[in-house]
């Protein structure tokens, strides 16, 4: 106890030993995704007896990329769960995204219309299409009063339906070639071994054998998704938009008495989900140089676990994008480092459900712990 | 009480289809006085305040605020005004801090590239905060942490310290003193004695007979839904206020006996 205990108000009761065991609570997921890394680290070589590294150039590229849709849709969960809703609509409504802006992509492209154009015609009729989804999704929760739950899992089946039919229950197909660079080339290349080095903005003219061990480093995806996160941080933390939507989510009646517009906030937050899937849409559709109707509902769950997993209440008035982005990554290195160690492939699916029930174990014990500590 | 009132209620009455739930009431209230609005349950004080605090519509009679009449669309509308009511449940997010609460719904902004990208303002929405708490004498632990870390009457503080920054002409306070312990109670009343003495009128509502008789200027009782008497706390006493409470007594009925 030096002068900083001396200054501490006495009556409070909390002690050195308690201080600590709440702060390694607070921030358990950045220790918990540590420790999951340094494990894989250590254990890939050894028990897959190569020299494969699981920190390599290819391995945490993988990971961002894979986490790329996951992450887009947690994200704007993130916001809707904060505001003390739930939006299970956005797996369908990636698949519907990523069919009409292969649609759109195409037929902007057949119509003549050089590449790019084509493109940015993609991304707008995934905006503009999931927009709608969301402000129907916004209405009727804010303006008829009925249940979120309800309203989402009405409209991912409406929306199932619709993508369904819009691909003809087929993978569109016959996106002209050059799709695939926007979805897959990126910022950086790195190639391994001799004749390799680091190679900026263009990518590097090799030969086939060099192009093996050629990475890309920050796809455009990944570069999209990471700008979307840090102007979704932004937006949370500084803005008004993110102040309204805790307030919402903390308490909806002070926050209407004090002037808080409840209504359109929550239509925009139910808007900001379908916009940020129908990205993750847009871009798998890059990515695969395809439209897929059924992409996007097997990423809802994990989408959701990754939003707990970061902290955010399911009661609403609480978390964080960081935290999200924290949980998708834990998903992410379970999943492919437990690959990497040849585990079944099912046994991830056990490993995150079982991290996602701790995390809210983790999560209330230290809520009981603080209101202990605050009332002493 | 020379001055003219700051608001001004003639022959208000409002109806619930065939209930009437405030009855042709008079009332007044002058600068820097604490009011005390009485009654039992059901009659009608929380009705009458709801009409003057914008979340009911009258159907007839006038509210003058100011010097102005006025009929309020909405609780905002009425707050814009400068009347500010302070519900029992608080009205506050208890997962935000003390500025956040402060200024919620009506935020300052930093405006960057034209207004284009804004954000919020905390560093001076945090000093007004402090500000306007230091001005009625409340000291908080932090004014960061979520306010569900403050006891209740710090939060009452908070949610006053709200009304005096944003410079309510009018103070409805709907039981501030329920559910708090009683040094916390105190220091509410201290609060209001604060407001009082910066010239904030204040409307308390309360069953606390002890509370209305240790800050109260004036008493109003309601009964039925019509205002049955309006004394000087020097005037009357607890035994009295009660009989006129459950109907025992009625100033109305005595005039128009006499009348």
């Amino acid at each position: 106890m030096g002068s900083s205990g001396k200054s501490a108000s006495k009556g409070s009761s909390k002690t050195a030993s308690q201080v600590l065991i709440l702060s390694l609570m607070q921030v358990w997921a950045w220790v918990f995704l540590a420790c999951l890394v340094l494990i894989f680290i250590v254990a890939v070589p050894i028990i897959s007896g190569s020299s494969v590294s699981f920190l390599s150039v290819r391995n945490s590229q993988n990971i961002l990329v894979a986490i790329t849709p996951v992450l887009l849709l947690g994200l704007g969960q993130t916001f809707v769960i904060i505001s003390g809703g739930i939006d299970l609509s956005v797996g369908w409504v990636m698949s519907f995204a990523s069919v009409i802006s292969a649609l759109a992509l195409r037929a902007a492209y057949d119509s003549g219309l050089p590449l790019w154009i084509a493109v940015l015609a993609g991304l707008i009729t995934a905006i503009i299409g999931c927009g709608a989804i969301g402000l129907f999704n916004g209405v009727i929760i804010a303006k008829l009063k009925v249940p979120p739950f309800i309203v989402t899992l009405g409209t991912s089946f409406i929306v199932r339906g619709m993508a369904l039919l819009m691909s003809e229950n087929t993978t569109v197909i016959g996106l002209p070639s050059g799709v695939r660079d926007y979805g897959n080339e990126s910022l950086m290349y790195y190639i391994r071994g001799e004749g390799g080095g680091m190679y900026f903005f263009t990518k590097p003219e090799v030969t086939v054998d060099l192009l093996r061990k050629m990475d890309r480093i920050i796809t455009y995806p990944v570069l999209m998704t990471a700008l979307v996160v840090a102007i979704a941080i932004y937006v949370l933390r500084r803005t008004k938009f993110g102040r309204y939507t805790y307030a919402i989510g903390g308490n909806q009646v002070a926050a209407t008495r004090a002037g808080v517009p409840v209504e359109s906030h929550i239509i925009k937050l139910y808007v900001l989900a379908s916009v940020t899937a129908g990205i993750a849409g847009f871009l798998s559709m890059l990515r695969f140089t395809a439209g897929s109707a059924v992409i996007g509902d097997p990423l809802l769950l994990s989408s959701i676990a990754a939003v707990i997993i970061g902290g955010v209440s399911l009661f609403g008035g609480s978390g964080s994008i960081v935290g999200t982005v924290i949980g998708a990554l834990i998903i992410a290195v379970l999943t492919t480092g437990l690959v990497m160690l040849n585990v079944p492939s099912f046994w991830q699916f056990i490993v995150v459900g079982a991290v996602v029930i701790l995390a809210v174990l983790i999560d209330q014990t230290r809520d009981i712990i603080k209101a202990k500590i605050g009332t002493g | 009480m020379e001055k003219p009132p700051i608001l001004s209620i003639r022959n208000l009455t409002k109806k619930f289809g065939g209930l009437v739930a405030v009855d042709n009431v008079d009332l007044d209230i002058y600068p820097g006085e604490v009011l005390a609005l009485l009654g039992d349950n059901g009659a009608g004080k929380s009705t009458l305040i709801k009409c003057v605090s914008g979340v009911h519509s009258h159907n007839s009679g006038s509210i003058t605020f100011q010097g102005e009449e006025v009929r309020f669309s909405s609780p905002i509308d009425a707050r814009n005004r400068g009347i500010e009511t302070i519900y029992q449940d608080l009205a506050l997010a208890n997962n935000l801090d003390v500025a956040s609460n402060v200024f919620l719904g009506r935020e300052k902004e930093k405006k960057y590239l034209g207004g284009l990208v804004r954000s919020l303002d905390d560093e001076f929405m945090r000093d007004c905060s402090a500000e306007a708490l230091k001005s009625l004498h409340v000291e908080l632990p932090s004014l960061r942490s979520p306010i569900e870390t403050l006891s209740g009457g710090q939060r009452q503080a908070v949610a006053i310290a709200r009304a005096v920054y944003w410079d309510a002409g009018l103070m409805i306070m709907d039981e501030p003193t329920n559910n708090l312990g009683v040094p916390e109670q105190k220091k509410v009343l201290e609060l209001i004695n604060t407001l009082r003495e910066r010239g904030v009128p204040v409307i308390l509502i309360s069953h606390n007979l002890p509370d209305v008789f240790a800050v109260a200027d004036r008493l109003a009782v309601m009964h039925r839904g019509r205002k049955v008497t309006e004394k000087k706390i020097s005037e009357t006493n607890s035994e009295e206020v009660v009989q006129y409470m459950v109907g025992a007594l009625d100033d109305t009925r005595e005039t128009e006996m006499a009348g």
